[in-house]
């Protein structure tokens, strides 16, 4: 018979036991250090694991400039890897009545930084309120652009939208997290901005009327979460004018799709007869 | 896939850069213009990662009009090469610029200069130049055809060349280019290709 003299040994096991416990995924008392996963390549895990719990990964956005204005539509998914871990997140951020901002990537990202840029338009705000100038589109976009170009490479993950009205009139900026930022008429970010793009692309035109215009973010939008599985939600429409900004649309797009395509037979390029050969 | 072309003649010099702006496989805008002045006769032609390179160049342009107005007299073309290769090869071991960009010049005292700097801070002057993928295509062909006696349109019809070669057999070809040139009246758009 062999008696069980383990609890004569110290508690506090050395440093090559630690490590083949921690290795080999042995936790109990005594292990000093943190658990390990156990996992062959800890560095590609954490990796992975990281992106896995990132959220918002897929959207869909999109914003344009017309004769009537800016538009600027958005869906409402969030995921997690192939988990919808929501389908009313509010895409849309309200900087100021006359400045929006659009999400797309890492969630905790775009909110936390373009309410900052929030703070810092205030900033700058009672500097222009002194002067009698609100802050320009320019102005603030460079803003949220110095500040992800000086966060770069740090692991960031933001693609935005910024649109509004100033002096200059209608403005929108694409700003993302590698500090790009660039002016334009026409853009739409994440995963399903190719689809809404082919939508958009195809409908625009600059003399189009503002219900025509709503009209085209909203089918955009749809035609987006229609075919990207990571889009979804409700499509959100926003109209900027010289007054500021409305929120004009927010339908569910599953109703939309029964709205557009009633009889699923007609028209619809994604259905098929089940009873055609 | 970004490209820049320059080629210096006796008394100009001419770059050519294309004009998209894109993110991953999304062309976001096709009329950027990535040959951004620094003075009358000076320009970068810019191209790298979107944020890198254009928070770099605003960086140098800001720095090289603060010294003209403090010093009452603008750098040559020669210092600001140096000047930019300098601040390059510091952020070198820090947080590097993914930025590879041509200087195009005319100065009054020394004539046109043409300058090539990549990423890694390395500094030439040259004749002609290029980078991006489309260079390969049309080094060659500026190495075949340069003369140091190229006039200014002989010049563009060889950037026209060089274009079209970069078009018919670049996969990730651009769809549109500019052309800019310096000589002594300072800085002129000679058109889109």
């Amino acid at each position: 018979m062999q008696l069980d003299l383990s609890m004569l040994e110290p508690v506090t096991r050395n440093a090559k036991q630690t490590q083949e416990a921690c290795l080999t995924g042995i936790s109990g008392e005594g292990i000093d250090a943190f658990p390990l996963p156990a996992v062959a390549d800890l560095d590609s895990f954490e990796k992975e694991v990281v992106e896995y719990v990132k959220p918002s990964h897929g959207t869909t956005t999109l914003g344009f400039i017309f004769q009537g204005g800016v538009i600027v539509a958005v869906d409402s998914r969030a995921s997690q890897g192939s988990y919808i871990s929501s389908q009313t997140v509010k895409k849309v951020i309200e900087i100021n009545p006359f400045l929006l901002g659009t999400m797309a990537g890492g969630a905790a990202d775009c909110q936390f930084w373009e309410r900052n840029l929030g703070r810092q338009v205030v900033w700058c705000r009672l500097y222009e309120l002194n002067n009698g100038k609100r802050i320009t589109v320019r102005g603030a976009s460079k803003l949220l652009a110095n500040t992800m170009f000086s966060y770069r490479g740090m692991g960031l993950s933001m693609g935005t939208m910024v649109a509004g009205w100033d002096v200059a009139g209608p403005g929108l900026y694409y700003v993302d997290s590698d500090g790009q930022r660039t002016k334009g008429q026409r853009f739409s970010v994440g995963s399903g901005s190719l689809y809404a793009y082919g939508v958009l692309d195809a409908g625009y035109s600059w003399d189009m009327s503002v219900e025509d215009a709503v009209e085209l973010g909203q089918r955009a939008i749809y035609h987006a979460t229609a075919r990207d599985a990571a889009s979804g939600g409700t499509a959100s429409v926003y109209h900027v004018t010289e007054a500021g900004w409305t929120k004009v649309r927010g339908e569910s797009v599953g109703e939309l799709h029964y709205k557009y395509y009633p009889d699923p037979l007609v028209r619809s390029s994604i259905a098929v007869d089940p009873l055609a050969t | 896939m970004d490209f820049l072309a320059g080629l210096r003649g006796k008394d100009f010099v001419m770059v050519c850069s294309d004009t998209n702006a894109a993110q991953s496989i999304v062309t976001m805008k096709s009329d950027e213009d990535k040959l951004v002045p620094i003075d009358s006769h000076k320009l970068f032609a810019i191209s790298g990662e979107a944020g890198d390179r254009v928070n770099f160049s605003e960086f140098v342009i800001a720095n090289v009009r603060l010294y003209a107005l403090r010093n009452g007299i603008p750098l040559s073309t020669k210092a600001v090469a140096n000047f930019t290769r300098g601040e390059l090869a510091t952020a070198l071991r820090k947080s590097p610029y993914q930025t590879n960009l041509l200087l195009a010049g005319f100065d009054a005292s020394t004539g046109p200069a043409l300058y090539w700097l990549d990423y890694l801070a390395t500094l030439h002057q040259t004749n002609v130049c290029g980078s991006g993928y489309g260079s390969y295509f049309v080094l060659s062909l500026f190495d075949r055809l340069w003369r140091p006696d190229l006039t200014q349109e002989e010049a563009f019809e060889l950037m026209r060349k060089g274009v079209d070669e970069v078009k018919a057999r670049l996969v990730v070809s651009p769809s549109a280019f500019i052309v800019k040139v310096i000589d002594k009246d300072g800085t002129r758009v000679l058109g889109t290709l």
